[in-house]
């Protein structure tokens, strides 16, 4: 279970991401929501909704949204999770947000982070809005119902109450050490 | 005709695969049992050579065979018909399977 509530404010880290850069939550103050997502390289939930996080980040940079993406697998067990195939996998996808390798998996277990992917949106003030899915569909995302993520963004954006503030987030385990 | 189910309780599509895969059976009039494997540990993904949940076997081959197998207790990508990664075979691959192993 995670060890924030809605209302919670962040726990803050530094971690390093794939550009070669480290990255703070800290460093994202100022920015209107940020959502981290716990997220990794080899699970098909991920990989069948991370086009749409790199959607997510097209429609929402201008209105001054930060995803960032944390792998915190065990890259022994799961060689395809390791930092290298990460790079790939950022590369590949075109991703347009930082994709950070939380390689002690303190910050995943700091955060009681369960599934990958597993969202955790903040507002200005760093105070969890929503945590849980993407969206309503892994499988298909023309069948999606229910835009849990982009909805919990524009009630954030507009100052408003979150309708749906959690969700059970669907996929893998995170795969601990 | 002899299928096993294979799947890791920690999956979430194990469910939806498995009613699926009984669609597809039914479907195709195919009177076969289903065996259905809960695998529980590393080493027994090791022993069953299973490659991620769900997996699908009919008649010894898996109905879309991995190209680079990894066992481990994990979800397993299927590619479909689209090009689109999904943890669920569609019911498109499953019926292909089926039919091919009623042909033969």
């Amino acid at each position: 279970m995670a060890n924030l509530k809605i209302d919670d404010g962040a726990i803050s880290f530094q971690l390093s991401g794939v550009d070669g850069k480290k990255h703070a939550l800290n460093d994202y103050e100022g920015k209107n929501a940020v959502v981290v997502i716990f997220s990794c390289n080899h699970c098909p939930y991920v990989r069948a909704w991370e086009d749409r996080m790199v959607q997510v980040q097209t429609d929402y940079v201008s209105k001054g949204v930060q995803l960032l993406a944390i792998n915190a697998n065990d890259a022994i067990q799961y060689p395809d999770d390791s930092f290298p195939e990460m790079k790939e996998r950022a590369l590949e996808k075109k991703f347009n947000f930082p994709y950070l390798y939380d390689e002690t998996q303190k910050v995943a277990h700091a955060y009681g982070a369960e599934r990958t992917p597993e969202v955790f949106l903040f507002d200005k003030n760093f105070i969890l809005r929503y945590h849980g899915a993407i969206d309503d569909n892994y499988d298909d995302p023309k069948a999606v119902k229910e835009h849990y993520l982009r909805k919990a963004l524009d009630a954030v954006l507009a100052g408003k109450p979150v309708t749906i503030p959690e969700t059970k987030p669907v996929g893998c385990t995170v795969k601990w050490k | 005709m002899k299928i096993r189910f294979l799947y890791y309780e920690d999956c979430p599509s194990h469910d939806e695969a498995l009613r699926r895969l009984n669609k597809c059976v039914e479907a195709e009039g195919i009177g076969a049992d289903i065996e259905i494997v809960k695998v529980e540990s590393a080493e027994e993904a090791e022993k069953l050579q299973f490659t991620g949940s769900p997996t699908i076997i009919v008649d010894g081959l898996d109905i879309d065979p991995p190209v680079s197998p990894h066992y481990a207790l994990s979800c397993r990508a299927y590619r479909l018909e689209d090009g689109r990664i999904s943890p669920l075979p569609s019911e498109a691959m499953i019926r292909k399977a089926l039919r091919k192993a009623k042909e033969a």
